[in-house]
């Protein structure tokens, strides 16, 4: 490898998608932690920065929102809304459409008059109007219309007996899990099966925190995987399309250029008007050849994966290959 | 128009909220006075879950009361105050506003929500206490759920009755004895079909009497809901002082000041993410005292041993704490 300090690290050279890259690690090691922090912060990162708004509309936009359109179509159990759940859908819509159209003005415009509202969106040539509360009114019903605003995978927890229950949803690049599945269990159902955070007594605490948001607080949070090629959907349902990959990645001669990081932001927003809880994930992802190019990045997610307890290794499912990617990216 | 100067500074509990303007007030009864807030320069108000209060300040004090609209996308926020002679003097100052006074206000706060689940909402309310079970009654109205009231009040001093009545038509039941409250009471639980809510609002005595009805028939828990009329209760927390051993500093902490914040304001930088008392960034050694631990982060055993605290939410139970800072 020929990256050599000072000239390719000059941040302003990088590609958008690197120096946009919401990069997760700030030390030598990871630990599970609840980690969230205030929403609409900017961070700065070693190749640029990320996090300003909730919603992040980047170069794969278009692209991203076609492959979730795909993958709706052949598979509608992604998305589900118990009834109870439509105005928090609603809730949602009031919520995201109106900050985009102030994170974006070049590109998105929202205005409202009493439920009657106009959403325009110019990257996507698209001028609605619609009324907050009937369904009807926009094409597709509004949950499936708002994944086609966004790349984020939407979540909705309702929030009553002094929990959450995950009651609906538009979950198109699960990682590792199945939206379809986790309808209608509460929170700590879903989970159950991640090691170590019972004995660590996160999940309570996660739990704890999020029930005590107040309607129209903002949180965030990150979590990071590994994935075998450049796709976004690693749900459980396609597993034999992706799961055979991780057992060869290892010796693959292209391991830089096929295994990416997986970062998801994920945002926690308590709605205003339901008080529904609402689970934004965004995931983003980043070949290790990219990561490479920002050495201070190279060297801590080598050191990390090198480091990360087996357990850890084994649920995330990169146990197989993680020395392969630590070796690589430590040999600079 | 009187004029009503904004206090100096905002107290912490209407901190990151609002300035409002007064932009209508108008007597629902001799006692009771209803005050319609809107933003100075027209913009939207946050949207708010059914049955929110918001914190009102009033010269140095605060206090909080019930929403009366549905929530929904507000242009104006609408609260309805009962004059209490003898209490702190809230209630008196809030009646004293007048059209074009300014006031800080927290963003609504939500301590009591509509079951999203329920298929029906049973209100009852008695007094002051119809303006949160109102704010229910107009969501309900709104989301296609239906619901009844049943609203005691003593003759000529019951507030919003039009508006109720309007509202609900037959699913309203006044009622201003209680013979005759118990009577619709009794008959009202023992025939609610299976998906129904119960919320209550009023005086303590009366909705601890409501509810031990409700549970004595067979109600569960999760069923029932209830709001003490004044709504929430802020915990600001009794005043302390920090002795800052390494920086030889010594702070006052007063109630409803934050000791992180006060570490702040003093100049010193602590890290923090969430100032929920959940992250643990902001936990800071104790060398003597007793704190009052107020987080989720810390384990029993940590909290016992008094060692370190979370400066965002905990307190002291002493009058002094040593921090080793
Ligand atoms: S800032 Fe998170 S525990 Fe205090």
């Amino acid at each position: 490898m020929s990256i050599t300090i000072g000239k390719d690290t000059d941040a302003a050279t990088l590609p958008e998608r690197i120096r946009r890259f919401p990069f997760p690690f700030t030390g030598e090691s990871y630990r599970y932690s609840a980690n969230v922090e205030p929403a609409n912060k900017n961070v700065p990162t070693d190749a640029g920065a990320w996090g300003a708004g909730v919603i992040d509309i980047d170069e794969f936009y278009l692209q991203e929102l076609a492959d979730r359109d795909q993958i709706l179509t052949r598979d509608p159990s992604r998305m589900q809304v118990l009834p109870h759940m439509r105005p928090a859908v609603w809730d949602t819509i009031a919520t995201l459409l109106p900050a985009m159209a102030e994170d974006y003005p070049d590109m998105m415009s929202f205005q409202r008059e009493g439920n009657a509202c106009r959403w325009q969106n110019k990257l996507q040539g698209l001028d609605v109007e619609f009324t907050v509360g009937d369904d009807d009114s926009l094409p597709m019903g509004p949950l499936r219309f708002l994944g086609s605003q966004i790349q984020d995978d939407i979540v909705l927890l309702d929030i009553r007996d002094n929990t959450m229950w995950l009651d609906a949803g538009l979950v198109s690049f699960a990682a590792d899990w199945s939206f379809n599945f986790d309808v209608g269990m509460n929170f700590l159902e879903i989970h159950g099966p991640v090691p170590r955070v019972k004995e660590e007594n996160i999940i309570r605490r996660a739990e704890q925190f999020l029930l005590r948001l107040q309607p129209g607080e903002q949180f965030r949070r990150t979590n990071w995987t590994m994935t075998v090629g450049n796709r976004l959907d690693t749900s459980t349902e396609t597993y034999p399309e992706w799961g055979p990959d991780r057992g060869t990645i290892a010796t693959d001669p292209d391991m830089p250029d096929k295994l990416h990081l997986r970062v998801e932001v994920q945002h926690l927003i308590r709605l205003p008007h339901t008080g529904v809880l609402l689970f934004l994930i965004r995931s983003y992802l980043l070949p290790l050849r990219d990561i490479a190019k920002v050495p201070a990045w190279r060297e801590r997610f080598g050191h990390v994966l090198a480091e990360l307890p087996e357990d850890m290794a084994e649920y995330k499912g990169i146990i197989r290959y993680r020395k392969a990617a630590s070796d690589w990216l430590l040999a600079g | 128009m009187t004029i009503t100067a904004l206090p100096i500074t905002a107290h912490p509990a209407v901190e990151g909220g609002l300035q409002l303007e007064v932009t209508n007030v108008s007597p629902q009864t001799e006692s009771i006075v209803s005050i319609t807030l809107a933003d100075p320069s027209g913009a939207r108000l946050p949207s708010y879950v059914p049955g929110s209060h918001l914190v009102v300040q009033y010269g140095s004090g605060v206090n909080a009361y019930s929403l009366t609209g549905s929530g929904n996308a507000p242009s104006e926020y609408a609260i309805s105050v009962l004059r209490v002679e003898d209490g702190a003097g809230g209630s008196v100052a809030m009646h004293h506003l007048a059209v074009g006074d300014r006031v800080y206000v927290s963003r609504p706060r939500s301590a009591f929500a509509p079951a999203s689940t329920a298929t029906h909402h049973l209100l009852i309310a008695a007094g002051i206490g119809i303006t949160p079970v109102l704010s229910h009654a107009r969501a309900a109205a709104d989301r296609g759920t239906t619901s009844s009231l049943i609203y005691v009040y003593r003759p000529g001093t019951g507030a919003h009755v039009e508006e109720a009545r309007d509202l609900l038509g037959p699913a309203l039941t006044e009622c201003s004895d209680r013979g005759s409250f118990q009577n619709v009471l009794t008959e009202r639980l023992m025939t609610q079909s299976l998906g129904t809510h119960l919320y209550v609002c009023g005086p303590i005595a009366f909705m601890d009497a409501v509810l031990n009805q409700a549970r004595e028939l067979g109600w569960p828990p999760a069923r029932l809901h209830s709001e003490a009329f004044g709504a929430a209760e802020l915990d600001d927390g009794e005043p302390f002082t920090v002795n800052l051993v390494r920086s030889g500093l010594k702070l006052d902490v007063p109630a409803g000041v934050s000791l992180l914040e006060t570490l702040e304001r003093a100049g010193k930088t602590i890290p923090n993410m969430c100032r929920k008392g959940i992250c643990g960034e902001c936990v800071l050694p104790v060398l003597r005292g007793t704190p009052q631990h107020r987080d989720l982060y810390l384990t029993d055993q940590e909290k016992a041993e008094n060692t370190t605290m979370m400066c965002c939410v905990s307190r002291s139970e002493d009058p002094e704490l040593e921090l080793d800072l």
